[in-house]
């Protein structure tokens, strides 16, 4: 008989959810061990997580049950979605391995599962792109469903303006003889639409929730980034949630600030090498600086690179001669801890921009792609003269929101065009 | 011994028995009266918004409707002129005797023997059609067309009064009805109308608006025919509040309120009775008068279909301005009529638990002379190829509006009657009534079906193409305008396309597969999908049933 194996589903923690998943013959019998009892398959209820032998209280979480063959891997699962700290995560995780018979899944062994239960196609097959995506897109649904209502709601009042419009267009094509007059300005509506997708495209994104907001401090060498950065890490208001780590190219610390999670990363990693300043700090960090979402430079402020959320930082202010630096920028001293406080509040300034507001909707990468899509089709749309154009440009906006949501097909179209129109000939 | 026998003589079944022949079947064509053969029962039109594109299309494997629609026309409109060139629709009104004439020529002319007699029953041996049994005896047959619209099992609805019979004055296949029903194909009712007839002596035509025929000299086959009937104008009546008030009052009378009609219309082509309930909003909804022929008085009201009792339509009728001495010869109908669920079919058209046995026309769900011809054309072709072991002809949604016909109604079936529209093909940029020898041509001489005249065309055609001086034709230049928009399609199809390189065996047991719901496999099971492409169109299949399946159909493959 196969285990049961139990994991964290979602990104790493600090986040706002965390999505903890069992699959396997005993997955049941575990989750009702901890959550006490489970709701109906497919259901999602709250729950209160307790260890099995202490009995003490865990988290609060979502809990949902879903049955063999009907799951994501085609054996029973249970899934907690719970709060999103490292501290409830680990908690609950430890609870579960303490339950005989279960184990940490292997990475991808979820998937491997899926796949050998028929339940899933991955890398393996070629070509497979869309069914893929269209699998996560299940998923996403389902999260959607729970955490994101708001959105949803949003998306269907989208489609269904959309569906008008192409009901409006199709009409006018189909029905050359009708005499009703062809709607006003379908082309102008597209483009009244595709502002508005716009407008949604330029908001704050959900993924620096998730993820975490990447800050990146960059300058010329020993002009004192590491030392910032070990300033900042010993801050009473900036909590380290990790050991920092090296990689290849740089190093970064994962911190909360005010709560929201941060990636700081310092470019001190690479090799600084006198002759080769410009070459390195222009080009190599280049890409670090283009990933950042928040840019802390330290070095003059001519040499400041270009980007969108920019702190210029004047750093080693208790140095004598070092004077007060230059206008906008922080003075701060790694060593006193001077001027520390004002840099973090500069940087949960910026960060705060980035990031949905409370009980804002966000869109994640994959939704902001496709309603991409969707303006783009609608703006040339707007440009088009000819209404078969229009038509065009609706039915591959219309196209890329079913790739968001795998709805609405050919049949709702014509549902639309038929209860709203007396049609002629 | 025919090669291939099909029952029913109207646009399908005629449509099916050339193309037979034209593949080198030895065919028989059997019908209740030989005179009645390419009968227009309904609209004297053909052609029109998507469905001028599957008679252009049909035109390409040299099938009949379109140079008998030529042959015949006396009012010529290009639809949608004003818009793109991609849904200009083609259509023609045709004099109802000479389109007859005309048909009855071309099916002469084609090598199919006419057999007047009633089908019984279909003989099947062995789990495969072997002949028919007629009211003149049994004709044996290796392949069968049947093709008999709404004569299957039809009851006609004039107001409180119902009669059994397929079109006004004919009788119903009843016989044959019971045995389908047998076999398990029967599956529901739908119910189409037309508008009383007028006659056009009584018009005042004087105080309607003149609809002229197009000046531009078109044609709807690619074989030009210099033969022209003199062309007409049709005109444009209105109805009014009092017309609405009349039809109102009467609601009770109709068999559509009263309950006595089960099956669904068409929503795009409603009732006079059925607007007015539903648009009350509108004061006036529009009418074609179109005339019937050339000698003949009858005119067509386009637009009031009706099925309430007698005196309602001259009531009606007469309170239309310029129809207030206007004539009813005979009085519109409802028809109610039996189908078969096109889920049954595979993408040939062929029943899949039945070799041998093909099904076009109203018969599987659709409306319109165009789509039923089209369909006729799928069938004939196949049920050819069935019985002389040729190559199955097989139409794409991506080429062609048959395809996306075939398609439609082979995975999603109907619950309506079906009509083409431009809205269902995807690819419609690419679909256009102007390039069907372009879409089509190649298979249509790998199909082998077509006359020396045709095959000279569309060679001519591809040489064309080839040329400096193709950008200056009406296609080249609707190819130069839509391409950017095309390419950014055939990226989008490319992604798709993937998919449907993966086959599903015929005999894969869609309740073995793991991982999928009951829904799930009533749905696959019903519809058959053949590849994974066509399972992504089933209504109601989910991504995670379509990954479950791949994975499936790809072990099986393997295996």
């Amino acid at each position: 008989m196969a285990d049961t194996i139990f994991a964290l589903s979602s990104g790493r923690p600090p986040a706002a959810i965390s999505m903890i998943r069992l699959s396997g013959p005993q997955a049941h019998d575990a989750g009702t061990r901890i959550a006490g009892s489970l709701p109906e398959p497919r259901i999602a209820a709250v729950r209160e997580l307790r260890d099995p032998i202490s009995g003490e209280l865990l988290d609060e979480a979502l809990v949902l049950r879903f049955d063999s063959p009907a799951s994501s891997t085609g054996e029973d699962v249970v899934e907690f979605h719970c709060h999103g700290g490292r501290a409830v995560v680990d908690a609950v995780l430890t609870a579960l391995g303490s339950i005989e018979g279960l184990r940490a899944a292997d990475p991808g062994e979820f998937t491997r599962r899926a796949f050998e239960k028929g339940r899933i196609d991955l890398t393996e097959a070629e070509g497979l792109a869309d069914l893929i995506e269209a699998e996560t897109e299940s998923q996403r649904k389902a999260a959607l469903a729970l955490a994101e209502g708001g959105l949803r709601k949003q998306i269907e009042e989208w489609q269904a303006r959309l569906l008008e419009l192409s009901a409006e267009a199709e009409r006018a094509i189909d029905y050359d003889e009708d005499d009703l007059a062809t709607g006003p300005g379908a082309a102008r509506e597209c483009g009244k639409l595709a502002a508005e997708f716009r407008d949604w495209l330029h908001r704050p994104r959900i993924e620096p929730l998730k993820d975490g907001v990447r800050v990146v401090i960059a300058g010329p060498p020993n002009v004192g980034k590491s030392s910032l950065i070990n300033a900042i890490a010993g801050s009473d208001r900036a909590i380290v949630t990790d050991a920092p780590g090296t990689t290849r190219d740089h190093i970064e610390v994962p911190l909360s600030l005010g709560g929201v999670p941060i990636l700081l990363t310092d470019t001190a990693g690479l090799r600084d090498a006198q002759d080769k300043v410009e070459a390195i700090g222009v080009a190599r960090a280049a890409a670090l600086v283009e990933a950042a979402d928040v840019l802390v430079w330290l070095g003059g402020a001519g040499a400041a690179p270009t980007h969108s959320r920019l702190i210029q930082v004047h750093p080693k202010a208790d140095l004598l001669g070092q004077g007060n630096g230059f206008t906008g920028s922080v003075s701060v001293s790694s060593v006193s801890g001077e001027g520390i406080p004002a840099l973090l509040a500069r940087i949960g300034d910026l960060v705060a921009t980035l990031l949905p507001g409370e009980g804002a909707i966000a869109l994640n990468r994959r939704q902001a792609q496709r309603i991409g899509e969707a303006a783009e089709a609608l703006e040339m749309a707007a440009r088009a003269a000819d209404c078969v154009l229009v038509a065009e440009g609706l039915r591959e906006a219309r196209s890329a929101f079913d790739r968001l949501t795998g709805r609405v097909g050919v049949e709702d179209l014509l549902d639309s065009l038929f209860s709203r129109f007396c049609l002629g000939k | 011994m025919f090669d291939v026998l099909v029952i029913g003589a109207g646009h399908s079944g005629c449509e099916a028995a050339a193309a037979a022949a034209r593949r080198g079947a030895r065919v028989g064509l059997l019908t209740f009266r030989a005179e009645d053969a390419g009968q227009m029962s309904c609209n004297p039109s053909i052609g029109g918004v998507g469905k001028g594109h599957l008679v252009r299309e049909l035109d390409v494997f040299d099938g009949l409707m379109a140079r008998a629609a030529d042959r015949s026309a006396i009012h010529r409109r290009m639809l949608n002129r004003s818009k793109g060139p991609a849904v200009w629709g083609p259509r023609v009104q045709a004099d109802r005797q000479v389109y007859r004439a005309a048909i009855g020529e071309l099916l002469r002319s084609s090598g199919v023997d006419i057999v007047v007699a009633e089908a019984l029953r279909v003989i099947v041996r062995g789990g495969c059609v072997a002949g028919v049994e007629t009211s003149e005896g049994v004709l044996p047959c290796r392949a069968l067309v049947i093709a008999t619209g709404t004569f299957l099992d039809a009851r006609m609805f004039v107001g409180e009064e119902v009669v059994e019979g397929g079109r006004r004055g004919e009788r119903a296949a009843l016989a044959l009805a019971g045995q389908i029903r047998e076999i398990g194909l029967g599956q529901g009712w739908l119910k189409t109308g037309t508008p009383p007839r007028l006659d056009g002596r009584t018009i005042d035509w004087a105080r309607l608006e003149e609809q002229p025929s197009d000046p531009e000299a078109w044609s709807m086959s690619a074989l030009v025919d210099d033969e022209r009937l003199p062309q007409l104008s049709c005109a444009i009546a209105r109805t009014n509040a009092r017309t609405h008030e009349i039809i109102r009052a009467n609601f009770a009378r109709s068999p559509l309120f009263a309950g006595a009609i089960e099956g669904r219309g068409p929503r795009y082509c409603p009732s006079i009775e059925d607007k007015v309930k539903r648009f009350a909003a509108r004061e006036a909804h529009q009418i074609f008068l179109e005339p019937e022929g050339l000698k003949d008085r009858l005119v067509y009201p386009n637009g009031i279909s009706t099925s309430l009792p007698t005196d309602v339509q001259h009531e009606f009728v007469r309170s239309i301005h310029g129809l207030e001495c206007a004539n009813i010869v005979r009085p519109g109908y409802a028809v109610e009529y039996e189908f078969v669920d096109p889920r049954a079919l595979n993408a040939t058209f062929e029943v899949r638990e039945l070799r041998g046995l093909f099904l076009a026309g109203q018969i599987n769900g659709t409306t319109g002379y165009e789509e039923a011809a089209a369909q006729g054309l799928v069938a004939g072709l196949n049920a050819a190829a069935r019985a002389l072991e040729l190559d199955e002809v097989r139409f794409d949604r991506r080429t062609s509006y048959a395809g996306v016909m075939v398609d439609d109604l082979t995975l999603q079936g109907v619950s309506e009657p079906y009509r083409m529209m431009t809205a269902r093909a995807e690819f419609r940029l690419s679909l256009r009534a102007d390039n069907a020898t372009t879409r089509l041509g190649e298979a249509a001489l790998r199909a082998d079906c077509v006359s020396e005249p045709r095959r000279r065309q569309i060679g001519r055609h591809f040489e064309l193409r080839s040329s400096h001086a193709w950008a200056e034709t009406e296609e080249g230049q609707a190819d130069a305008l839509y391409s950017p928009y095309v390419e950014r399609q055939q990226r989008e199809w490319q992604v798709v396309q993937r998919d449907s390189h993966v086959w599903i065996p015929r005999t894969l047991d869609f309740g073995s597969i793991p991982g999928l719901s009951n829904e799930m496999i009533e749905r696959l099971s019903s519809a058959r999908p053949e590849t994974l492409d066509q399972a992504s169109r089933v209504a109601g299949v989910t991504p995670a049933a379509l990954s479950a399946l791949y994975v499936a159909a790809s072990r099986r493959a393997a295996a």
